[in-house]
């Protein structure tokens, strides 16, 4: 069964997501994203007013978070710093990526 | 019906106990989970390793799955008489299902015969899936046909695994590692709860020649070494187009001569840049005419490309 092409819609800073919006679609509950924020993972567009609402990068890091919890059995504490370390090695990897892009491909 | 080895997937024995299914589990996830491990293969070892573990670490499905017996992997099989209804599931029924669904249909089996049966609420399931498209489908945006083998419940709400083709418009504005949503093209919610979501991963064919950081993108731009002294307008390839690019006298080697909003588009609209790298190339072969027109430059210069060694180290003398 072939359906209908689909809308698409990019996660990135430009889209963004209220509270119970990245509760619905993380896995996580309204409480625990919370203390996602206590923990530094994620961090709210407005965190001085309420309701707080987030990028859709957000979306894509709580839900790695929901996944490592699952996977390893982790607590939100636990989760919230894998994911800031995965967040580390993904932004040293852009570094590493655009670095190799700008040399010459004969020396690459 | 094929039978899967999950104690062989873990890598323990039938007889384990459950604190070293555990611990094998835990092994595996950390080398296989797609999120931590660099493996390609990852994904679809760790897909196994915690279907494994999902119905070993539960005493009542590793009875099951126990009762099942013992065969080759991919080997197939059917389940005992009676083997559903001794684990909870009156109404089961193996047919040409999957082992996985199959344990999902004891569970299934044991809520239909529970309080509030058949009205329980459940959403879809996210798909996850990568595209890998070329750098001009990324610029121009595109259509891909993404065929998955999704579960999906029955009118009796069992689960099985069924091929799904997906039409997806990527719209401008990809790169590599950027992610789309595509709301309620997931699996079906039961009961009236929400369909999943699509999320798919963009990820970029290598170009002969364009490199991508980001939306930007390089170019190694090839010079003559008068070209790069005297300057030159040269035609450069993009992916919109070629252009004309004006190269500044005494344009050096790794020299990077921007060309503003020719790179990726960008979601918000805007767009990346082009950087072309300068490379001072020397002719491969030179005509005696040439090798003369060298010698005269050689003569007349008094330039010193390594005039900083003598600057940068220091004589003993």
């Amino acid at each position: 069964m072939k359906a209908e092409p689909a809308e698409a819609v990019w996660l990135t800073e430009d889209h963004e997501f209220a509270l119970a919006e990245l509760a619905e679609l993380s896995g996580w509950s309204e409480a625990e994203l919370r203390e996602l924020v206590d923990y530094g993972a994620v961090t709210p567009l407005n965190p001085d007013s309420s309701p707080w609402v987030f990028s859709g990068k957000c979306l894509l890091t709580v839900r790695t978070a929901c996944r490592l919890r699952i996977s390893f059995d982790l607590d939100p504490h636990g989760a919230a710093l894998m994911v800031a370390l995965l967040d580390r090695i993904h932004d040293l990897e852009a570094q590493l990526g655009s670095l190799r892009a700008q040399l010459p491909r004969h020396t690459r | 019906m094929k039978y899967k080895d999950y104690y062989g997937i873990l890598g323990v024995e039938r007889s384990a106990a459950a604190e070293d299914i555990k611990k094998a589990y835990r092994k595996l996830a950390r080398k296989y989970h797609p999120d931590v491990s660099s493996d390609p293969k990852g994904e679809e070892k760790f897909k196994e390793v915690a279907e494994a573990y999902e119905t070993l670490k539960n005493p009542e499905k590793r009875a099951a799955y126990d009762q099942l017996g013992s065969y080759p992997p991919g080997q197939d099989f059917q389940p005992p008489p009676d083997w559903g209804k001794q684990f909870g599931d009156s109404q089961f029924s193996s047919g040409d299902i999957d082992l996985a669904d199959l344990f999902a249909g004891l569970a299934a089996g044991r809520h239909r015969a529970g309080p509030g049966a058949g009205h329980m609420r459940m959403p879809g399931q996210d798909y996850e899936v990568t595209a890998t498209i070329a750098l001009e489908e990324a610029y121009r945006g595109t259509d891909v046909e993404l065929n998955l083998t999704v579960p999906e419940h029955d009118e009796k709400g069992r689960l099985h695994r069924v091929p799904r083709t997906f039409k997806v418009r990527i719209p401008k504005g990809a790169t590599e590692g950027q992610r789309l949503r595509l709301a309620g093209r997931g699996g079906k919610g039961l009961n009236g709860a929400r369909d999943g979501d699509l999320y798919l991963n963009i990820a970029l064919h290598p170009h002969p020649l364009f490199r991508v950081s980001g939306h930007d993108l390089y170019l190694d731009l090839p010079l003559a070494p008068w070209e790069a002294v005297l300057g030159a307008s040269v035609e450069v390839p993009t992916l919109g187009g070629p252009v004309r690019l004006k190269v500044p006298p005494d344009t050096h080697a790794g020299q990077q001569l921007r060309l503003s909003r020719r790179g990726l588009p960008k979601p918000n609209g805007k767009e990346g840049d082009l950087f072309a790298i300068a490379q001072i190339v020397v002719p491969a072969a030179t005509s005696e005419r040439e090798r003369e027109l060298f010698s005269q430059l050689a003569a007349a210069s008094t330039f010193n490309p390594r005039g900083h060694f003598q600057q940068e180290v220091k004589s003993e003398s």
